[in-house]
């Protein structure tokens, strides 16, 4: 016998082709998936975002402030959506997540401008994600100094040059230092959770299946939504060690600052924790196989990373994959970590995001309960 | 229950996977304490017979009872008394004997669990391995396990399907020897197989073929039902002559039995003129045999699927 002999190499490399070819799923999936990502995540995925909302307080009366404005919009790193009367109007916007930046021209900032006297320009930025604002606050340095140029012609020309005729006041909230940890790790505790919750729901009932454990089960008088609420408590709770785990990873090791309420972030959590069980649910239903399973659970995992905000400013998307992204659970919640041990948020603060939470775990769920009945019939 | 009723009567039932008729209008009545074995090819319904009557699937059509539970309407009153043994072991393997007897039992609800826990492994002759993983036994433990499993709940029913493939004889035998004793506490049984010696150990047999039953009764019954020939045949060249006998008008089976043949057909007077040269030939010895019952189901299986061309 020969320590390598080709025929017989061959008929496993043949025999593997034909049993890649039988499993019809997975083999789209190994073509499909690629494709798709490629394709979704080639456009979607832009580390320098623009066009990212912003909101002012205009309490000048003359050009320049409108000038300025106009000035940062063509930028195109920031797009004014919002006119605000008051500053707690505009903290409100930037607490909430409305917008991203606020910028505030003081009363008579024209005036001074024009007697020389260098008024300030405050810029807001929500710096939970330093990468989101970073590009846009670099862009805006080097527009404060050269903005006013055209309009200051004639005798305001002196007004020109170093020092320029506006000074700029930058204040991150949230994150002063524009440490990204500080964005990483509470958003990594979403990405954890989504990860083992759905591989290890959509495996778990697959398994059962794929070992012939299931018809037994379903033999015995245990219904279907107490098999599934039995299967779903266990891993509920190794969520939640895992929240633990991550939450204490933050507060000793990368010092994350909490400000918000651990308390509304625990039963918050809950909601998310239920939607990505529903999906693992979904996924082991339509699975014949654990192979599937986990491929299903991959196919759901790269979007929700990238197209979240986890990896890359969400705003930073076009619009169609911010839509996208609008549709995953991960991007809910993400903004509801960062919102409640970054910003304080509070319940009503969240609740635009809890709803899509919600409404996405009821519709999982009712698909899953509904191919669950269908199992063997 | 009411005297004189049958643990299982069913009439007409029917299921449809598609546009193929998996099970065709099957009449069954089982008594208590009856040992009803079921046999018929691969794929001829007796799994989703079972499946229907433990309450997994539900009949399209037909009507009847189990355990005088209707078997459309009351699936869930049926599944608590009836104890389902499936196919392939559909036990947790990562869970030990007793872990997974403990299970069963908890969904069951059944009383005292731990003692009937206890009392399971011990009449299984289990209690020595009560902590080994279930993935680790061998064919014959895990049918052992399995069935300890299903009749944990004190079923009145038991419903097996081919519980002993892949056990060896002496186990095979025990097993039984089990439900034997089982039967004569009252228990019913009902039974798939594809070992003959097992259906000879039924009280009563049916014989299943594309979905439809096509004999039933005693094992002398269903014998003396098919109304078959046999005769065996010994001597020299048995392989060139089993070829030569198949050719022969009447003869619908020839099977080499050691230094032996049967052969065996329907019309006996036929077969007696066709083989007329062969049986005068002195070198081989001619004997007329009773059939056995795998003669009478090769021989009902040739004609389903006659029937199906």
């Amino acid at each position: 016998m020969s320590p390598f002999a080709f025929h017989r190499f061959w008929a496993v490399v043949l025999k593997e082709f034909v049993q890649m070819k039988r499993d019809r799923l997975t083999f789209a999936m190994m073509i499909g998936i690629p494709l798709i990502q490629l394709t979704l995540f080639g456009f979607a995925i832009n580390s320098d975002p623009k066009h990212l909302p912003a909101a002012v307080l205009n309490a000048d009366h003359g050009p320049f402030a409108r000038t300025m404005v106009a000035a940062m919009q063509q930028s195109d790193y920031f797009k004014f959506t919002r006119e605000v009367g008051t500053e707690i109007e505009a903290a409100k916007l930037l607490q909430i997540g409305a917008v991203q930046f606020i910028a505030t021209f003081p009363e008579d900032f024209s005036r001074h401008l024009l007697r020389g006297e260098r008024p300030t320009i405050l810029i807001e930025a929500d710096a939970t994600d330093p990468a989101a604002t970073g590009p846009a606050l670099a862009a805006m340095r080097s527009l404060a100094d050269t903005a006013l140029d055209r309009d200051l012609r004639g005798p305001l020309a002196r007004l020109k040059g170093i020092p320029a005729a506006v000074k700029l006041s930058v204040h991150a909230h949230y994150n002063p230092e524009n440490n990204t940890q500080y964005n990483v790790v509470p958003g990594l505790m979403g990405v954890v959770l989504t990860m083992t919750m759905i591989i290890i729901t959509s495996l778990a009932i697959t398994r059962e299946r794929e070992r012939g454990t299931m018809e037994n089960l379903l033999s015995t008088p245990a219904r279907p939504l107490e098999v599934m609420a039995g299967k779903i408590l266990p891993y509920i709770l190794v969520g939640y060690v895992q929240v633990t785990l991550i939450l204490m990873a933050a507060r000793f090791i990368f010092h994350v600052p909490m400000v918000g309420s651990l308390v509304l972030l625990y039963s918050v959590g809950l909601l998310f924790i239920a939607a990505n069980l529903a999906v693992g649910i979904t996924f082991s239903t339509l699975a014949s196989n654990q192979l599937q399973a986990m491929q299903m659970a991959f196919f759901f995992f790269l979007p929700s990373i990238l197209l979240s905000g986890f990896m890359f400013p969400f705003r930073g998307m076009p619009v169609w994959a911010q839509w996208l992204g609008t549709c995953l659970p991960l991007t809910h919640f993400l903004r509801i970590v960062r919102g409640i041990l970054l910003k304080g948020s509070t319940l009503s603060d969240i609740a635009p995001e809890l709803w899509p939470l919600a409404l996405f775990m009821v519709v999982a769920m009712t698909i899953g309960v509904k191919r669950y009945r269908q199992t063997l019939d | 229950m009411a005297p004189g009723t049958h643990v299982i009567d069913v009439t007409g039932i029917t299921k449809r996977f598609g546009d193929k008729t998996v099970v065709n209008r099957i009449d069954l009545q089982v008594d208590r304490g009856e040992i009803f074995g079921f046999l018929g090819p691969n794929g001829s319904g007796k799994t989703t017979f079972i499946r229907m009557l433990c309450g997994l699937l539900t009949p399209e059509s037909g009507s009847g009872t189990c355990l005088d539970y209707n078997v459309l309407t009351e699936q869930r009153q049926i599944r608590t008394h009836v104890g389902y043994m499936t196919q392939k072991f559909s036990y947790y393997e990562d869970l030990s004997l007793r872990e997974n007897l403990d299970f069963i039992a908890r969904v069951y609800a059944v009383p005292d669990r731990r003692n009937a826990v206890d009392k399971a492994l011990d009449r299984l002759g289990l209690t020595g391995r009560s902590h080994q993983l279930a993935g680790q036994l061998s064919g014959g433990w895990k049918q052992r396990l399995a069935l300890a499993a299903c009749l944990i709940h004190s079923p009145q029913l038991l419903l097996l399907d081919e519980p002993t493939a892949g056990v060896d004889p002496k186990a095979r035998r025990e097993f039984w020897g089990e439900l034997h004793r089982l039967a004569a506490e009252g228990m019913t049984v009902l039974i798939t197989t594809h070992y003959m010696d097992e259906a000879e150990r039924c009280h009563r047999l049916g014989y299943i073929a594309n979905g439809t039953l096509l004999a039933m009764g005693t094992v002398a019954e269903v014998i003396a039902s098919a109304g078959l020939t046999t005769f065996e045949v010994s001597g020299p060249g048995l392989v060139p002559l089993a070829d030569s006998l198949r050719k022969c008008d009447g003869v619908e089976q020839v099977v080499a039995f050691g230094n032996t043949l049967h052969v065996t057909g329907r019309d006996a007077d036929r077969m007696q003129t066709a083989l007329r040269s062969w049986r005068t030939n002195p070198s081989y010895i001619w004997r007329s045999i009773p059939s056995g019952l795998e003669d009478v189901f090769i021989s009902l299986m040739g004609r389903s699927s006659e029937q199906f061309k």
